[in-house]
């Protein structure tokens, strides 16, 4: 209960300082927002200085996040300069289709990963090892955008096996899951093989075996469940990888999600959807890996101890 | 000696020949490729004998003799622009690179060193931004600065540089608490000399083989930012966005974009190949006995063991992987 009290304590700053990089951002960029609100519209210096103060962009700046956060705490992000919707309409709308993309290349990257990973370690050097080193060969040399170019190309317009658009239908998302998902399926291969190998050559396994452990419990009660635990951090500190590669994925295959819509935005300079989008984007990354070291902290209690000393 | 060992002292004589026969052809390889890798950088006109913005006659030609990569929409040279699109690629990841390592270094020593109020909101500020995935970083920058290849060089460096960070401020704080950099202080040594003399130094193999591995995921962060046109502009040559503009044709020219892919891909897989090869030249371990890479060699004595350091991702560390991982071993 303190580990999980203590960990959520911890994140608190972290979520600050989102927030405040999110809110800084409408002043750092070149120009100053009524401007880019009223572009094109032949505006006076006077609509903008209007604009300006309607928007309280003349309050001092510790006032403005003041505001800015009570806003965001009401789940209000300001309106998008082009099509001046509320923001949070515009990214909750497509939360659901990155959430599903992400979801799916995690699937990818754990049902590749995890088993050819065990594989890979119980016999290094067999048949299988040498699949899985061809596997996440692939997978970390590959740029995700690449390969997804290359899936399309044989996949999809060769032998027209799902559609290479996003038309909606379930089979769309095939695609885009495994282009995601396949370097991180590798990244995990190399993980676990490795544990794996390690594992089996520690003084719990040896102990165990020799307490009459059959081949089978040490497999599953030693080695896989402690190999398991730099998985599932990895798994976790990859989440915000997967979810910020999304945005590329989703502009090959053509899907309304966030992250398309944060990379559009960053070239029309709408900043209140790029201040929306990080906003979102982080605090999901931050909820993810919090969720992971609680997963971590109940399958591994050694963790627990390790920050309560630290 | 009985004829059993002294079988194994030669079995072991010879694996030991083969180890060493492989790593100077590994060497040699190396040094080749990244020979290549800076011709191409220097003078691409040796290797493209057509200006990458030449407008040919022919259009969507596909891979020939004369055009060994075919034309694009315009008749230019696809061979051309991969070579001449190497630059802005290698550019910013090389220069992002090195700008998060020595942002890195300075920050890391700065947060080891530095009285405890300074060196605590540093280092809050360092996880902070190691709680947010790198294009996230890259990407608000590049909102904040506009795109272009500086930008890229800058928002590489910034996204890297709290992984750096990180890894350097822990081992100062080890380093601290060696005798000859307590004796330095007892004996009235500055800070900053302490910094320089005695700290810098023994982070040198550490922080080269970070960079070494961080090339091949700069690469791939500067071409994704590119490929979402965030980086050089069209016509100008670069993998990225030639990638990106060939996707749109690509069912009936897949040459378009297939050779700047191959491109990054082989490039990713040098850098990572350099990686590894860097790290056996200078393995903390002390497996190899003999370290051919002589500024380097008599600086491994009490190098603290570089476990923070995990090949394939540099940048996201957990801090709180990192005390758990240490009770393990």
């Amino acid at each position: 209960m303190a580990f999980t009290l203590r960990r959520l304590l911890a994140s608190i700053p972290v979520v600050l300082g989102v927030t405040i990089i999110a809110f800084l951002l409408i002043h750092m960029v070149p120009g100053n927002p009524a401007q880019a609100m009223l572009f094109g519209s032949n505006a006076s210096p006077a609509q903008i200085a209007a604009l300006n103060k309607q928007l309280g962009l003349t309050l001092p700046l510790w006032e403005q996040y003041w505001n800015f956060i009570v806003q965001l705490l009401h789940g209000d992000l300001g309106n998008s300069f082009v099509t001046h919707n509320t923001v949070a309409h515009e990214l909750l709308s497509r939360t659901p289709s990155t959430l599903a993309l992400t979801g799916a290349a995690m699937l990818v990257a754990i049902v590749i990963g995890v088993p050819l990973g065990l594989v890979a370690g119980i016999r290094p050097n067999s048949l299988l090892d040498n699949i899985a080193r061809v596997v996440s060969f692939i997978g970390v040399a590959v740029p995700y955008f690449f390969l997804a170019l290359l899936l399309v190309l044989v996949v999809a317009l060769q032998f027209n096996l799902v559609p290479a658009i996003d038309d909606g239908s379930p089979t769309a998302l095939i695609l885009p899951a495994i282009s995601l998902g396949w370097g991180y399926a590798a990244i995990l291969t190399r993980l676990i093989r490795g544990r794996v190998i390690e594992e089996y050559r520690s003084d719990y396994v040896r102990s165990a075996r020799a307490r009459g452990c059959s081949e089978t419990r040490v497999l599953l009660g030693h080695v896989f469940r402690n190999s398991s635990i730099p998985a599932i951090t990895m798994i976790g500190l990859q989440f915000g990888n997967i979810l910020t590669g999304a945005a590329v994925t989703e502009v090959i295959f053509g899907r309304p999600g966030v992250g398309s819509f944060l990379a559009t935005s960053i070239t029309t300079k709408n900043i209140p959807v790029v201040q929306g989008a990080i906003v979102l984007i982080g605090i999901g990354y931050i909820v993810i890996n919090l969720l992971v070291d609680l997963v971590v902290g109940v399958v591994d209690p050694r963790t627990r101890l390790a920050t309560a000393a630290a | 000696m009985t004829t059993a060992s002294l079988a194994r002292t030669l079995t072991a004589t010879r694996r030991r020949r083969s180890a060493q026969r492989a790593s100077i052809v590994t060497s040699i390889a190396m040094i080749l490729m990244i020979m290549l890798v800076a011709a191409i950088l220097v003078a691409p006109g040796l290797f493209a004998h057509v200006s990458p913005l030449f407008n040919g006659t022919d259009s969507l030609a596909a891979p020939s003799a004369n055009h060994i990569f075919g034309t694009d929409q315009l008749g230019r040279d696809v061979f051309s622009r991969v070579i001449y699109g190497a630059r802005p690629v290698l550019l910013a990841s090389l220069g992002g690179v090195l700008l998060a390592t020595l942002a890195g270094v300075a920050i890391g020593i700065v947060g080891g060193v530095a009285p405890r109020i300074i060196s605590v909101v540093v280092m809050r500020i360092v996880d902070m931004l190691l709680a947010l995935p790198v294009l996230l970083i890259a990407l608000i920058l590049i909102a904040t600065i506009g795109s272009g290849v500086n930008s890229i060089i800058l928002a590489l460096g910034v996204a890297y540089t709290p992984g750096f960070a990180r890894v350097v401020e822990a081992s100062v704080r080890k380093l601290r608490s060696i005798e000859y950099v307590e004796a330095a202080k007892v004996f009235g040594s500055s800070g900053l000399r302490t910094a320089f003399r005695h700290l810098l130094p023994n982070l040198v193999t550490e922080v080269v083989v970070m960079a070494s591995s961080a090339i091949g995921w700069a690469v791939l962060t500067a071409t994704t930012l590119s490929f979402l046109g965030l980086g050089v502009q069209l016509p100008n040559p670069d993998w990225g966005s030639d990638l990106a503009a060939g996707a749109t044709s690509l069912s009936t020219a897949w040459w378009l974009s297939t050779f700047p892919g191959l491109a990054i891909t082989v490039t990713i897989l040098i850098a990572n190949f350099a990686g590894d090869w860097v790290m056996t030249l200078i393995d903390p371990t002390g497996r190899r006995t003999r370290t051919k890479f002589r500024p380097l060699g008599g600086l491994r004595t009490g190098m603290p063991a570089a476990q923070a350091i995990a090949p394939e991702e540099p940048v996201a560390l957990d801090p709180a992987e990192t005390p758990a991982s240490e009770e393990r071993a």
